[in-house]
């Protein structure tokens, strides 16, 4: 029992210190395309480390199946809107 | 206090903010946005009361049902009425543009 | 529980910061992108209010569709403005623009806040809500969702009329048609940009979401879900497949799609108009009945919810039909 809390709380501490490295790559790169990368990146493997960090509190095999697919779903999400941001920045659309 | 409280308050801070700007605000679609702010965060007080009148069974917190379904109904028809205020809205800057310019170039691009 | 009152209180902060934006920033874009994002962080308040069913309402109509209406109408805005940069804007003020007039406005406003917030602190213990009726009354259903069966039992004239709601403002946007494009297809959602990334999205995505959205009608009857979220997510997948440019918005003329928009709120209205022939009432079930009726009206409701929302957000026709 204790053993899997820890495992979720390293886990999921390490996967909300990739979000905040994300977040402040957001904030403080200069040029659009850097921002994204930071963005897509960061948060994706924070994401990640989060379900798998919560994987041992929830139900097997259906709830840990749920988590794994929104955690698909959002790779999926933002990758598509990544490209889509990138494809606009090619444009000249601009972003500030 | 306990946390549906401070969401209550939060939701009072909100109406009045967006009323200011339902009011003041002189573009159409801001007016819109506001709007539809004003109505989630009466939502939100609403679901306060709701949070109120339930309570917990075996650790898992429930809320009132019957303000639950009349939120779930509000949201369903304040998209309707947003939905018709934006046509509305796109209608009416559509006509503007032809009678100010003379022209056909105001059509929503295909 | 001090913990999650912390939580509950970062989750406040953002929301008020969100509501801030949109409600003050300057350009319109952002202000809309912040009432997206504070739709889903509102979902999030939803659910630590314990109301699961709400939270799956918010996030899919409050902040998707209404998000995606907005964002379209605001660059629509903004092109025609760049466009004709001389045009005169048009602007639905109060009669002066007086600072004096701004301040009492404010003063107003201050005092719903005030007692709004009055009320919320003082409200009288213990709270006189449902929960004991609609917990005894339930199992007669055959539901084990409570807010379903608030939705399509004890107060189906509200879902009822609802749905009505919903079909009436369809007629209102293609009211506002062009004579000449009256029963044409509305403007295409398609992208004028082409981008493979969206096409691969629209490819993959929609078979899980139409799975998604079946599953979360036929759940609603025992869990969090029902028609209108489970519709609202088949009519997202639609936009998709729309906005990608696979499928094309039907003509509004079109017999079929006219009887998918109103075949749920007529079954649900003969059903109801049966009840009062059956002798058990206006929206009444007969006994063991109830679960079977409340399964039929509310898959039919989802396929017209999911039809009529997605033509909502098409907007008004705009292109004649070939002659």
């Amino acid at each position: 029992m204790l053993f899997t809390d820890l495992y979720t709380y390293s886990l999921v501490g390490l996967g909300a210190l990739f979000f905040c490295t994300g977040t402040i790559g957001l904030l403080r790169f200069p040029d659009s395309l850097s921002r994204l990368h930071a963005l897509t990146k960061a948060d994706n493997l924070g994401l990640g480390l989060v379900v798998i960090g919560l994987l041992p509190q929830t139900h097997w095999p259906l709830g840990a199946m749920k988590l794994i697919a929104v955690w698909l779903l959002a790779v999926l999400a933002s990758t598509t809107v990544g490209q889509m941001v990138g494809e606009a920045i090619r444009r000249g659309v601009p972003f500030r | 206090m306990v946390a549906s409280t401070w969401f209550g308050l939060g939701a009072a801070l909100i109406i009045g903010l967006s009323l200011f700007q339902v009011i003041i605000n002189p573009e159409p679609l801001r007016k819109v946005l506001a709007f539809n702010l004003l109505g989630s965060a009466v939502f939100v007080l609403f679901g306060v009361l709701a949070r109120r009148g339930g309570g917990r069974i075996d650790g898992v917190a429930f809320a009132d049902p019957v303000p639950q379904a009349l939120i779930i109904t509000g949201l369903v028809v304040a998209f309707a009425a947003t939905v018709l205020a934006v046509a509305l809205v796109l209608r009416l800057l559509q006509a503007e543009c032809a009678t100010q310019d003379h022209d056909t170039e105001c059509r929503i691009d295909d | 529980m001090t913990l999650t009152l912390f939580a509950d209180l970062g989750l406040l902060i953002i929301l008020l910061g969100l509501a801030i934006i949109t409600a003050f920033a300057r350009p319109a874009f952002v202000a809309v992108a912040a009432y997206m994002a504070y739709g889903l962080v509102m979902a999030l308040a939803w659910v630590r209010l314990a109301a699961v069913d709400v939270a799956l309402t918010e996030a899919a109509i409050g902040s998707g569709l209404t998000g995606m209406l907005l964002l379209g109408a605001v660059a629509w805005n903004q092109r025609q403005t760049e466009a004709h940069p001389r045009r005169r804007q048009i602007r639905l003020q109060v009669p002066a623009t007086h600072p004096l007039l701004i301040i009492v406005v404010a003063a107003v406003c201050a005092g719903v806040s005030a007692v709004l917030a009055w009320v919320v602190v003082t409200l009288p213990e213990p709270p006189t809500l449902q929960v004991e009726q609609v917990r005894l009354a339930l199992p007669a259903t055959g539901l084990g969702n409570p807010v379903t069966g608030v939705l399509l039992a004890f107060r189906a004239i509200d879902t009822l009329l609802e749905s009505v709601v919903l079909v009436f403002a369809l007629v209102g946007v293609w009211s506002l048609a062009d004579d000449a494009a009256w029963g044409g297809r509305p403007r295409s959602l398609r992208l004028v940009q082409h981008s493979h990334a969206l096409t691969l999205l629209g490819q993959l995505l929609p078979p899980f979401g139409v799975l998604m959205g079946l599953y979360l009608f036929w759940a609603g009857a025992d869990a969090p879900g029902g028609a209108f979220q489970g519709g609202t997510l088949l009519a997202a997948m639609w936009v998709l497949a729309l906005s990608a440019g696979l499928a094309k918005v039907p003509a509004v003329s079109n017999r079929q799609l006219r009887l998918l928009i109103s075949i749920g709120s007529l079954l649900f209205l003969a059903i109801g108009l049966a009840g009062w022939a059956g002798g058990v009432g206006f929206l009444g079930y007969p006994a063991g009945w109830s679960k079977a009726l409340i399964l039929i009206i509310e898959a039919t409701l989802t396929l017209s919810i999911a039809v009529t929302l997605g033509m909502l957000v098409a907007g008004r026709p705009h292109r004649a039909l070939p002659r």
